[in-house]
Order: C-alpha cells, then sequence, then structure tokens
C-alpha cells in the first residue's frame, strides 16, 4: 500500500462527480479533444494496426524475460557511471529517494511527471523531511497548488475549467501584480513558465519518471512536450529515475516501435516534441548535466502480475487512451477511481496493487463496451480483465450479499436448461404483455419491481415478448430455409 | 536478503524460471546484439530531395518552421535574417561545435556568446546530429560543443542539420548512433527534438512555449547527396 485510496468508496465518489457542474463541463474537452485527434494520427500512418501487434510483442517478449534484461540494464547504467536501486514497495522507494536527496542537502527538488512517484507519495514524504518537491509538469503543478491527486495519467488537470487554475494562481502567486490579466489560457501558461523557471535553476535534485528504460544502452527514456522533464533531469546536481520494473524495453529499435504507438494513441501526436535518452551522469568535458545519476526501480506488486492472467496488463505503455475512449471514465473524471490510475486501465492495474478488496469496484464501473480494447496501443484486453477481477471478487465474498443472492438465484436456473427457458418465456411474455395492455406509457415501465435502480433514473423498454433464445432458433430457422430455398433453386 | 534478490527472485517464480536457463539466456544475448528492426513505416521510405521535403512538411506540421542554405558560410545571414523578420534582438549564444565557430559570423551584426545559458538567453544555435524525416525530428547529441541546455532554454532555438544527415526512420539513426559512438554505448543525452515546446493542460487548449522554446528554426544545409 502507498498513497491512500478511496477506491472503496467509488460509488458515493462517482455520485459526487456526477453531480459537479464545473466537473462535467471540464470532462467535456476529453470527449471532443482525444478522440479525434488519436483516429486522425492512426489514419496519417497505413501500419498503424501493425505496429500495435509489434508493440504487444515486444512486450511479451520483454515481460518473459524481465529478470535477464533488468540484468543487463543495470549492468550497462553502472558501466556509464550511474547507479540503480532496487525497491520492493512504496516505503523502501521513498527512504530511497530521501537518502539521495539528504546526501545532497537538498532543498528543492523538482520533479517532472511521473506516475510512479503519485504510486508512492513522494511529494509529501519529502515535504515531512523538510525539502520541497516541486512539480513542473503545467497539469502536475497546477493540481499540487490545489492538493489534488492527477485526475488522468497524462492530462492532470483535464478535470479543471481555467478559471479555476486562475484563482489558483492568484492566491499562490502572491508576488505578483494583484490586477495582472489572466483571462486568456496562454496568460496562465506564460505565468507558470516564469515562476517554474526560477525553481528549475534553483533545484538541488531532479526526479523524473521513465516512459521506458533501455537494456541494451542502459538510457532512461522521457516523453513530454513541455520540455518540464529535461530541464528536470538536466539542470540539477542530481537527477533521479524512478520506475517500475515493466519499463525495460530490449533496444533502441524495440523503442522505435513502441514511440510510433504511444504518442498517436495519447494525444494523437506521431511523436511527442521531446523525447530524451539519457544515459549516466555528466561526461568529461560536458558543460551541463547532472553529476550524479541515480535509478530507483520499483516492484510493488508487479512482480507477482506475472505469469498470471494479469501479466498482459504489464504491457501497458501509460497513454491513456482507454480513459479517453471511456464512457465510464467520461462521465465521472478520475477522481472518482480513488487512487493513482483512473479509467479501464486503473480499473484493472488498481486491484493488482492495493488489493480486490480495495479496488474490487473499480472493474465493476465498466458496461464492457469494449472501446478501451479496441484503442490499446499493445492490445491489453482490458475487459477480460475486468471480468477476471469480477470472478475473483465473487470467489473470495467480497461482492456485497444482495448481488451474490442475484447471482445464486440466476446461476440456479442458468443450471437448469429447460426450466430456465421456461420460466424465462413466462416472464419475457408476461412483462411483453403487460408492456402492450399498459395505457398511456405503452411499451415503456417507470417501475419495476427488483429494477429500482434502473427507473428511478429512466423508462425500462418492455420486451416484445419472446427470449433471445427463442429469436435465436427463429432466426436459425429462417436463414436455413433461405439457404435450403437457394440449393434448391 | 536484498531488494534486488527479491525482486529477481520473484519475478522468476512468478515466470517459472530459474535464470540460468542457456536458451532463455542465448534469446536475449541475440536479441540485443542484433537489434532487430520491427515495422518500419513507408512513409520515410524516400531518398533525395524528397526526403529533405518530406522532413520539412513534417516540421512545419508541429509549428517549427524550415528555411534551407546551400552551404554553412550562408548560415549566419540566414539566421540575422530570421531574428530581424521575428523582431528579436541580434543576440546568439552557441556552444563549441566548430562547425558553427567556424562559420562566418563576422558578416553578421549579431553579437555571439559561447557555453551554456543561464536561462536568459533569447536565441541560442546548435547544430543537429542529424534529422528524422518521418516525423520531422531534430537529433541532439549532448558535449559542449552543443550542450543540452540550450535545446530548452532559450525562447528561440535554431537548428542547423545537414541535409545529407537527415535519415528516413528512426532505425537509420540508431545505426548511424552506434557506428559514432559504439554498439550499446549512448552520448549522455540525445534529445529528439519535434516542434517547439507545448502543452494542452490547461482545458485542452494547445499552447506553444510552455517551458522549452516557444519557436523552433530549423536550417537545412547543403544537398542531401553531398555533405
Amino acid at each position: 500500500m502507498s498513497v491512500h485510496s478511496t477506491s472503496p468508496q467509488f460509488k458515493a465518489n462517482a455520485g459526487h462527480a456526477l453531480a459537479d457542474a464545473q466537473l462535467q463541463r471540464a470532462m467535456g474537452n476529453v470527449k471532443k479533444g482525444f478522440i479525434d485527434k488519436r483516429r486522425a494520427a492512426a489514419d496519417r500512418l497505413p501500419e498503424f494496426e501493425e505496429m500495435r501487434d509489434s508493440a504487444r510483442d515486444i512486450k511479451d517478449h520483454t515481460l518473459a524475460h524481465l529478470d535477464l534484461y533488468l540484468e543487463r540494464y543495470e549492468e550497462k547504467v553502472t558501466e556509464a557511471g550511474g547507479h540503480v536501486h532496487y525497491a520492493r514497495d512504496a516505503d523502501e522507494a521513498r527512504r530511497l529517494i530521501l537518502d539521495i536527496c539528504k546526501a545532497q542537502g537538498a532543498k528543492t527538488v523538482t520533479k517532472g511527471k511521473s506516475m510512479i512517484s503519485e504510486e508512492i507519495g513522494i511529494n509529501a514524504y519529502l515535504e515531512a523531511a523538510g525539502m520541497e518537491p516541486v512539480e513542473t509538469d503545467l497539469g502536475e503543478y497546477i493540481i499540487q497548488l490545489r492538493n489534488e491527486m492527477p485526475s488522468h495519467i497524462i492530462a492532470p488537470a483535464v478535470h479543471l475549467n481555467a478559471s479555476q487554475v486562475e484563482s489558483d494562481f492568484r492566491r499562490v502567486h502572491k508576488h505578483l501584480d494583484k490586477d495582472r490579466d489572466l483571462s486568456q489560457p496562454v496568460q496562465l501558461l506564460t505565468e507558470a513558465r516564469a515562476v517554474l523557471r526560477e525553481r528549475f535553476l534553483a533545484a538541488d535534485v531532479g526526479i523524473t519518471g521513465a516512459n521506458f528504460l533501455v537494456a541494451e544502452t542502459g538510457s532512461s527514456i522521457i516523453v513530454t512536450n513541455e520540455g518540464n522533464g529535461d530541464l528536470t533531469q538536466t539542470l540539477p546536481k542530481t537527477h533521479i529515475v524512478l520506475a517500475s520494473i515493466e519499463k525495460i524495453i530490449p533496444t533502441l529499435d524495440d523503442v522505435a516501435q513502441l514511440l510510433r504507438v504511444l504518442a498517436r494513441s495519447a494525444t494523437g501526436q506521431d511523436l511527442s516534441v521531446y523525447t530524451t535518452f539519457s544515459t549516466g551522469p555528466r561526461r568529461a568535458g560536458d558543460l551541463d548535466g547532472p553529476e550524479n545519476y541515480h535509478v530507483v526501480i520499483l516492484d510493488n506488486g508487479r512482480s507477482s502480475m506475472l505469469g498470471t492472467s494479469f501479466e498482459e496488463m504489464l504491457r501497458c505503455i501509460r497513454c491513456g487512451a482507454c480513459m479517453n475512449h471511456c464512457p465510464v471514465y467520461h462521465a465521472v473524471g478520475g477522481h472518482a477511481y480513488g487512487w493513482v490510475y483512473p479509467g479501464p486501465m486503473g480499473a484493472v492495474l488498481t486491484p493488482s496493487l492495493i488489493g480486490v478488496d480495495k479496488g474490487g469496484h473499480l472493474p465493476n464501473a465498466s458496461t464492457f463496451c469494449g472501446r478501451c480494447e479496441s484503442v490499446c496501443p499493445v492490445r491489453i484486453p482490458l475487459p477480460k480483465l475486468m471480468r477476471h477481477w469480477r470472478e475473483r471478487e465473487f470467489e473470495r465474498h467480497l461482492s456485497p450479499a444482495t448481488v451474490r443472492a442475484g447471482l445464486s438465484f440466476w446461476g440456479y436456473f442458468a443450471k437448469r436448461p429447460a426450466l430456465y427457458r421456461f420460466t424465462t418465456r413466462l416472464a419475457m411474455g408476461t412483462l411483453g404483455w403487460l408492456g402492450r395492455i399498459k395505457g398511456e406509457r405503452k411499451g415503456r415501465f417507470s417501475r419495476l419491481p427488483f429494477a429500482g435502480g434502473w427507473t428511478q433514473f429512466r423508462d425500462f423498454p418492455a420486451p416484445q415478448g419472446a427470449t433471445f433464445q427463442q429469436r435465436w432458433r427463429q432466426e436459425q430457422r429462417a436463414k436455413k430455409q433461405a439457404r435450403d430455398g437457394r440449393e434448391a433453386a | 536478503m536484498g531488494a534486488r534478490e527479491d525482486i529477481l527472485g520473484n519475478i522468476r517464480r512468478s515466470l517459472g524460471v530459474r535464470g540460468d536457463e542457456r536458451t532463455r539466456r542465448s534469446v536475449v544475448q541475440e536479441r540485443l546484439a542484433r537489434a532487430p528492426k520491427g515495422l518500419i513505416p513507408q512513409r520515410g521510405q524516400v531518398s533525395g530531395e524528397a526526403r529533405i521535403a518530406l522532413f520539412k512538411e513534417q516540421a512545419e506540421s508541429v509549428q517549427a518552421s524550415v528555411a534551407r542554405v546551400s552551404d554553412r558560410a550562408q548560415v549566419p545571414e540566414a539566421i540575422a535574417t530570421y531574428l530581424r523578420d521575428h523582431n528579436l534582438p541580434a543576440e546568439l549564444r552557441m556552444g563549441s561545435d566548430p562547425r558553427l565557430t567556424g562559420m562566418p559570423w563576422g558578416e553578421t551584426s549579431l553579437s555571439l556568446r559561447h557555453g551554456v545559458s543561464d536561462g536568459s538567453d533569447t536565441n541560442a544555435v546548435s547544430h543537429a546530429y542529424g534529422g528524422v524525416a518521418e516525423t520531422g525530428t531534430l537529433v541532439m547529441v549532448s558535449g559542449a560543443d552543443n550542450p543540452s541546455t540550450l535545446n530548452l532554454l532559450p525562447d528561440n532555438h535554431i537548428v542547423v542539420v545537414d541535409a545529407a544527415e537527415i535519415e528516413g526512420d528512426y532505425e537509420t539513426m540508431w545505426e548511424r548512433l552506434r557506428a559514432t559512438y559504439g554498439k550499446g554505448v549512448m552520448p549522455r543525452t540525445v534529445n529528439y527534438i519535434t516542434g517547439p515546446s507545448r502543452s494542452g493542460d490547461i482545458e485542452q487548449t494547445l499552447l506553444l512555449g510552455a517551458h522549452g522554446p516557444r519557436r523552433v528554426h530549423i536550417i537545412v544545409v547543403g544537398d542531401p547527396g553531398s555533405a
């Protein structure tokens, strides 16, 4: 366990989110932007679908040989003059990072955007030790000012509107002119740039995440658009890379394959603005770059996912496409998920990392519409994995008594096909008849026993009278007749 | 047991392997040694002037600007013109790359500064290691010749790239880097730069000049065939 989770309260969180007008307005931007941009970028590259297969295969190969690639990666980092540290869990990672910062006498610690750093809650830990962590990605900076968690893995402040950012800047940037104009997003950006430029130059340690770690060369790679990650890792005396075990990729050529699907899936760019490969500390004769280079490799439950059905989740390259396309995420935003990772990937990863007892609601928050899987650049079968969690939740008796009773009731009939056919025919026939005779609301029910959760918000359409199985048999028969007719003719 | 051994042990337990299997080791060795190329898109598979045209088109599509000169001696004048056209101060910072320092700067009225930036420079010029036409990407390597911070701190970044060093795809660029630095060895920093810095973090509105340069101006030098 790492940072505090409100995932067990998902239902309440979702309820609040749906009633939050400010949030609902901001979430409109997600639906508008990301989907069209990804589509356009995918269409510009005829090989895009094949490239997704290639990306999936590279990740599968790497995971199957992860121990060996990790060893090789460590060797190469050491050769280049860097240090690799291993952390079994969040607490160990935090202590390693604090020790490095302390050894540098660090006061200001700048940070590039890193979801792993959210996972281990490093900011609060450094603050408690008297240091000042400064988030430098614009979105991360904004939510740090608000003392919030990111609501999206690549667009952390996507749940906010410009007016909210303006009032935060006025509240925090007290040294600036009170009457300055901040009505345009570009003015907010310019102000953040100026404020953060000072922090970059003052920082003693820079912490970044890594999109990939390359075994061939011992390089850490970050992909950004703002350039904040680069300033974070280049200006301070010490650079700490914080990454989880599954970021390892064999070669630079493999990285090229993954880069071709990453930005296209994430923001609809062909390539992000800055893709930076860092290898060890500054070299003899260099005028810039860090003097010390550390990599903290975090497990935090991931090694136990290998060899299970959840191994496929470790292919994830954190592009955010699954949440960008998720109707549930669109409706409730990222905070409702209650921990670090939201959306479909969070619904699968969260129970793996904090336990299905705490994260079990998340895989239930899906209609299994399949959009997430259809856009995943590494083809993770997210709906299937959510279903696996539902099964585990049921097996471990974690689902509520009413759900369990309902499923047992249904199971009793499902295991007795003749009885099932009879009762469903009876039930659908009755409902269909009731639906037809009801005068003013013909064809719809505004109230139904056991279906209050549905009818409280919308009418339930009356069945047409036949069951699915009846209908299926009918259509098969019709098809067969048509076929026989053709053959006879 | 230490964290390292614990983690590697747990990975091996989960995968059902010991770690010393000959075949697994040789599969990994082979992949690292051979670095097989994956699927390379057709887009970048053009040569000569068509490749330069693709590079330009892609770079411009991400809001970089591109100029072309026939030889190195014309670069200072091209930069002076660019700065004047954009009402920018006639000052320029650069590293110690002989390809840059050897240019006829005296023919312009630009005031030059050398070495790393303290964060207050308006303009800087760097020489790229190369370019990738596929996405209009500049490839920069660190060192005193072209300090990495010059790619990031100045408001306006001007990058000189030889036409002959623009490759079609990333894979060819890796081949060249391996030939220059040795297999498995990298310069401290390799920056792939594709357009000026930007952010969409406020209401998904695209804004240029987040933390890095607000403008990236590329000067392509010479012919793709010579260099």
